[in-house]
């Protein structure tokens, strides 16, 4: 399958671009920022991974794209519309063309599988109850879990609940879909099973995907471009197969997940000798 | 739980809530009020009102016929007008008098109406002619001491 | 911040802290002031989808049912028994009626079934809402593009203003009769005393309605406060108990309080 991707930095066809992150930089607080700096580009129809260790800044990234976070500097433009321009109805507006799977799902607990899947049809159309129901079960069939349309999310396992919650965040066939750790907490075929519906929705249906993710393997095997992020800036951008060749010592850090390299092993500390003490203070 | 079961469950739980207000305001209040009959207003003079208030029952030979609606004071007269609210189904002669009196012995004050024997009837804005004040306690003992007082030196004075 | 390592000496700490504590609260009122505003104004899908009201009510109201009617009971019976003591002795044992209305209808109805209502069913909505935070369903369905406060926090909000007062009313019923129990059936008044002296103290507008109207406010107050809490809650275990701790006794003052200023309004004073 041919990977649709163009480097970030080119100057070309940004109306093929579903993302454009332009030096934007954000921070809760102003004097210290998480992002500064950041570039990216997303085509349409790509699966890109946003990759780093925990607390790099990835999750605040995808949150500034979903419109959740103004970017205190730069431009984020999504859809076609520039997020700093729009008001909050807008935002509500533009999330109708998004999709967005949480971290363990988020499902309502006090709505069965099917009825999570519907919620945005009944929220967002008129369309009438059977119809609402046939396409809510279209959509758990597309996950596999046509099956377990009348259970509560407490009788779902975590890889099934997510998949209920991947069904749900499609339900209106989004445009822009983003994963937000999607494998975290995973056996290894539910992984499997959520990796490859990443790629084959995505294709099926035309979307463009956005995976944060520090898992390599799976992210590796289903996107087609990858950004590093690493203390607030990318250090890093190719396809899999660049970065696993790169000598980028970061990336080789990550990829072969060696304890030791530019991320060091140690926290910052004081003196060992004198911690223990052992320079005869107290003897 | 079911949507018709919630359903159910809140209906019965609002009609048992209207119920229980229902109770409260028939059994246990006096609903019997005269805030939607018929009213005519009159007005009577006093010197002294005592602690009469506002929405004070107004009775006639025991039973309430109306209630206080107004007491204003007069700066020139130096008087307490009070405008009391009757319904319509009891009419009262002109020369019906107004006392102000006491319910129980230390009890909420109100307006006892003594029908007088004229043939006209009172109508809505007239004036009680005739009033008699509350009774005021202090002015009852000082009045009690002071005839006392007298009698005790009416007998002196006889003795001598 | 660096001098406050050193300090000031520890009494200028200390109105420092004080001072910055008094900052927060009254910020996060104002917060909670806006929030209100926000959720009165966008009460219109829990009204013209009143399903999502009604099943809100359903656990905000139905189900705080049996600890209402219990207690109201149990408080009305009590009234019976203590008021008698006192009563006979100065030989009024027939104003015993008045007595447990007044003070039911008045005082009791309405606030002890507020402090039950905002211990049960408040913490209840603060906990159910925080969780929802916490486990990402409000961020969830923002992301679906629908308003949270509309559709989560509004209708669990009017369903607390509309329980409040019936359970009041059912309060005070409840305790009239526990009342009656007593005084009639227990001690020996007499019940035709017992009923017309009550009917002929108890004024509709000026007791049961006012009582009514605290009712209301007091809704209105625990179902806020409830509410607010549960969304302003910090997304963790912990937050989420300190919130529910908090909804309850910021609940119960804001009532005691609130009580304190309708009865001066509405009992006190003057010829009125």
């Amino acid at each position: 399958m041919p990977p649709f991707v163009s480097p970030a930095w080119s100057v070309a066809s940004s109306s093929s671009s579903i993302v454009e992150i332009d030096q934007v930089s954000f921070g809760y607080d102003p004097a210290r920022p998480v992002l500064h700096g950041i570039n990216l580009k997303i085509e349409r129809g790509s699966v890109v991974g946003i990759m780093g260790q925990s607390g790099c800044g990835k999750t605040t990234l995808l949150r500034i794209i979903a419109g959740w976070l103004r970017a205190s500097a730069g431009s984020a433009r999504v859809l076609g519309e520039n997020l700093g321009d729009l008001d909050e109805a807008r935002i509500f507006a533009l999330r109708r063309k998004m999709g967005m799977l949480f971290q363990f799902g988020a499902l309502f607990t006090d709505m069965s599988a099917i009825e999570n899947v519907a919620f945005q049809m009944r929220e967002h159309t008129d369309l009438p109850e059977e119809l609402i129901q046939d396409l809510a079960l279209l959509k758990l069939e597309s996950v596999g879990l046509r099956g377990a349309a009348r259970l509560m999310p407490s009788a779902l396992s975590g890889g099934m609940a997510r998949r209920v919650a991947l069904a749900r965040a499609i339900a209106l066939d989004p445009q822009l879909m983003l994963y937000d750790e999607p494998f975290t907490g995973l056996d290894p075929i539910a992984l499997g099973v959520i990796a490859r519906l990443i790629r084959r929705l995505n294709d099926a249906m035309g979307q463009t995907s956005i995976v944060v993710s520090h898992d390599v393997a799976e992210c590796f095997d289903i996107v087609d471009y990858v950004y590093f992020v690493s203390a607030g800036q990318i250090v890093a951008h190719g396809t899999p197969q660049e970065l696993r060749r790169s000598g980028h010592p970061f990336v080789h850090q990550f990829v072969a997940g060696e304890p030791d390299g530019p991320i060091p092993f140690h926290y910052p500390a004081r003196n060992y000798r004198g911690d223990l003490a052992l320079n005869g203070a107290h003897g | 739980m079911k949507r018709s079961t919630i359903d159910a469950w809140v209906g019965a739980f609002v009609a048992l809530g209207l119920a229980g207000l229902l109770f409260l305001a028939l059994k246990v209040g006096n609903l019997a009020s005269f805030s939607t009959d018929q009213t005519y207003q009159v007005q009577a003079r006093f010197a002294n009102i005592g602690g009469l208030k506002v929405r004070a029952p107004v009775k006639s030979a025991g039973v309430v016929v109306g209630r206080v609606s107004e007491i204003r004071f007069d700066t020139e007269s130096y008087e307490a007008i009070v405008s009391v609210n009757i319904g319509t189904q009891y009419q009262f002669p002109r020369d019906t008098a107004a006392k102000i009196l006491t319910s129980g012995l230390l009890g909420e004050q109100y307006i006892g109406l003594e029908a007088g024997g004229d043939g006209v009837m009172l109508k809505s804005g007239d004036r009680l002619r005739l009033t008699q004040s509350a009774v005021v306690l202090e002015n009852l003992i000082s009045q009690f001491l002071f005839s006392k007082a007298a009698e005790g030196k009416d007998e002196k004075d006889a003795k001598k | 911040m660096a001098h406050m390592a050193e300090g000031g000496s520890r009494p200028v700490q200390i109105l420092e802290r004080l001072g910055q504590a008094i900052t927060a609260k009254i910020l996060r009122l104002g917060f909670a002031a806006r929030f209100l505003f926000y959720l009165v104004l966008h009460s219109g899908v829990a009204f013209r989808r009143f399903g999502l009201t009604i099943r809100e009510i359903y656990f905000a109201g139905v189900l705080s049912l049996i600890i209402i009617l219990v207690s109201g009971l149990f408080v009305g019976m009590v009234l019976g028994l203590q008021g008698y003591e006192t009563l006979q002795r100065y030989g009024s044992s027939e104003a015993l009626g008045i007595l447990v209305a007044l003070s039911l209808v008045r005082e009791l109805g309405p606030v002890v079934a507020g402090l039950l209502f905002a211990s049960r069913a408040g913490s209840a909505i603060t906990a159910e809402i925080g969780l929802m935070k916490a486990t990402e369903q409000i961020a969830a369905m923002e992301m679906m593009a629908v308003d949270p406060i509309a559709r989560v926090v509004a209708p669990r909000f009017w369903a607390g203003v509309i329980s409040m007062p019936l359970l009041a009313a059912l309060f005070s019923a409840m305790g009239i009769f526990g009342g009656y129990l007593v005084a009639v059936q227990l001690i020996g008044v007499d019940e035709g005393a017992f009923w017309s002296q009550m009917q002929a103290a108890v004024d509709v507008r000026e007791d049961i309605l006012n009582g009514v109207i605290k009712s209301i406010v007091f809704g209105v107050a625990v179902s806020w406060i409830a509410v607010f809490e549960g969304y302003d809650a910090p997304p963790t275990a912990e937050g989420v108990s300190g919130a529910t701790t908090r909804t309850v006794v910021t609940s119960s003052l804001a009532i005691l309080a609130l009580d304190f200023v309708l009865t001066a309004l509405m009992f006190a004073g003057g010829n009125a």
